[in-house]
């Protein structure tokens, strides 16, 4: 244990912990978006796969509370480390030049702090069935309960709610545009010709990640994906 | 040419026990300022006219002014060593700047570079890095036979990239965060490319991390400043080095005591 917490508490520790737990929680994104695209197959394929999930019982618990605590190490650990790297610089420059850095990784603090109060709002809507009450009574209404599509469709039937969907999915596009490529850096990748192929498909797969999210919601909005009724 | 410095001017009163903060920037105008000079030699120019007019001359690092020695680093138009990559700030000429152009010129700002005066800051905290474990430590003897242990020609540039660090601290004064994880990963780099490092890199990769780490250096979030504004060009890639060869330490870690591993298993 004192070994473990050593380890978190040591700059690249840090980093490294940064590193693994953004790496599982990309891959929940991807498994996330893939269970979601069949929303485009239509109700019984999306419910059927709701029910299954939900089927899981204790099992679904164990993943829930799994990614909980990769999701509370890597936003404590990043609250952490740009902590200890303010007071690394306790007085600013009078004038400051920025070289090469990335908009993305300038902002990393400030894009992940906007996912995780975007998370928030997204399991009271979805999860929670708290911020609109009469989507989420939709869900119960049909499909002996699964009734996931006509909860979703609805709710992206609201323009306002898919401009905020939307809008979060660039704050994500940002988020791991900088992340996927870093981590492979602060993993010790330090291959010239890899690291340029895993700097263009950071890119490339922040893109498809975070298009594929909005793609969804804007389709229901735009009828491509048919509301129920 | 002319031109009008923005100078980090230490009060007269600030002592040992609060120079962080004690001071502020104060204009200057200077004329006939050649652009054959140094950047350097400008700062001279204008100590002296300081000196006649009885003032406190600006206090500013320098040794070697050819580039190899690293102290005379200061934040212009805040880019450590001026505008001009792969630079340091005695090789820099004033033709780099326009002329009549404002200059403004600050010390590097770090928290384990407490400034002594002006633009003097101390990087003893680099020294302290490098005694933890930027060496070898077995006794080498006379020079051996060039060839007699072989190193792969990328091995020795990848070394020698590494190696050409001057500890200017231009990485930390660049870097958002404060990190020196450029300079200790050239460190880390310079050695574990080469057969003699290699004996030593367990050891090597957690002391340095270790040392760097009680000095309050920041932590590196891979924005590659220190890259661009490193006056030897030294590139990002020692950070994965040393990344790499801190985590590799780690795992081989082992408890002190070998008894009972196993358990009852
Ligand atoms: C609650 C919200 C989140 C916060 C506060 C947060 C914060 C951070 C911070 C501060 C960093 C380090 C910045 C850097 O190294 O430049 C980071 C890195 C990263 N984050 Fe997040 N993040 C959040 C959510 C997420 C999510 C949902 C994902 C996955 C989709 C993710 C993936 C990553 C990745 C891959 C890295 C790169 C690790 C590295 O630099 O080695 N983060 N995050
Ligand atoms: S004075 Fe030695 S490097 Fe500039």
């Amino acid at each position: 244990m004192t070994w473990l917490f050593q380890f978190w508490r040591s700059s690249i520790g840090g980093k490294v912990i940064m590193a693994i737990t953004g790496f599982l929680l990309f891959g929940f994104v991807i498994a996330h978006l893939l269970g979601n695209l069949q929303l485009l197959s239509g109700p019984d394929k999306i419910n059927a796969y709701a029910k299954m999930l939900h089927d899981l019982g204790p099992l679904l618990w164990v993943a829930r509370i799994g990614l909980l605590a990769i999701f509370v190490l890597h936003v404590a650990t990043g609250i952490r480390l740009s902590r200890a790297n303010k007071a690394a610089r306790p007085v600013p420059y009078a004038r400051e030049a920025t070289l090469q850095a990335t908009f993305a990784s300038r902002s990393m603090v400030l894009t992940g702090l906007s996912l995780l109060a975007f998370i928030v709002y997204h399991l009271l809507h979805f999860t929670l069935g708290v911020t609109n009450p009469e989507h989420y009574a939709r869900k119960a209404a049909g499909a002996g309960g699964h009734d996931v599509y006509a909860m979703v469709t609805t709710s992206f039937s609201n323009p306002a709610i898919v401009a905020a969907y939307v809008v979060f999915q660039v704050v994500l596009f940002f988020h791991l545009k900088h992340g996927i490529q870093s981590l492979a850096q602060t993993l010790g990748l330090s291959h010239r010709r890899f690291m340029a192929m895993i700097q263009k498909l950071s890119f490339l797969l922040a893109a498809v990640l975070a298009g594929g999210n909005a793609i969804l919601a804007l389709s229901v909005l735009f009828g491509i994906v048919k509301a129920a009724q | 040419m002319k031109v009008v410095l923005h100078i980090w001017r230490q009060s007269k009163k600030s002592t040992q026990q609060n120079f962080a903060q004690d001071g502020k920037m104060v204009r200057y105008e200077l004329d006939h300022v050649s652009a054959d000079m140094s950047f350097l030699e400008m700062l001279d120019v204008l100590n002296e006219q300081l000196t006649k007019k009885g003032e406190e001359p600006v206090a500013f690092d320098h040794d070697c002014r050819e580039g190899i020695c690293g102290s005379c680093g200061v934040m212009i138009d805040g880019q450590p060593h001026g505008p001009q990559r792969g630079t340091t700030t005695c090789q820099l000429h004033m033709r780099s700047f326009k002329d009549g152009a404002e200059i403004y010129i600050e010390p590097w700002r770090a928290a384990a570079f407490p400034v002594v005066r002006d633009l003097v800051v101390d990087r003893a905290s680099f020294d302290r890095v490098v005694q933890s474990g930027a060496f070898i430590s077995v006794n080498t003897g006379a020079a051996q036979d060039a060839n007699a242990i072989p190193v792969p020609k990328p091995d020795a540039d990848k070394a020698f990239d590494a190696a050409t660090c001057i500890g200017c601290g231009a990485c930390v004064a660049a870097c958002k965060n404060a990190s020196a994880m450029l300079f200790v990963g050239a460190k880390v780099s310079h050695f574990v490319h080469l057969p003699q490092g290699r004996v030593e890199r367990e050891l090597r990769a957690k002391n340095l991390v270790a040392a760097m780490d009680k000095e309050g250096f920041g932590n590196c979030t891979n924005q590659y400043e220190c890259e661009a504004a490193c006056p030897k060009e030294i590139p990002v890639r020692v950070i994965a080095d040393m990344n790499r060869e801190y985590l590799r330490s780690k795992i081989k870690e082992e408890p002190p005591s070998n008894k009972r591993v196993g358990g009852d298993g």
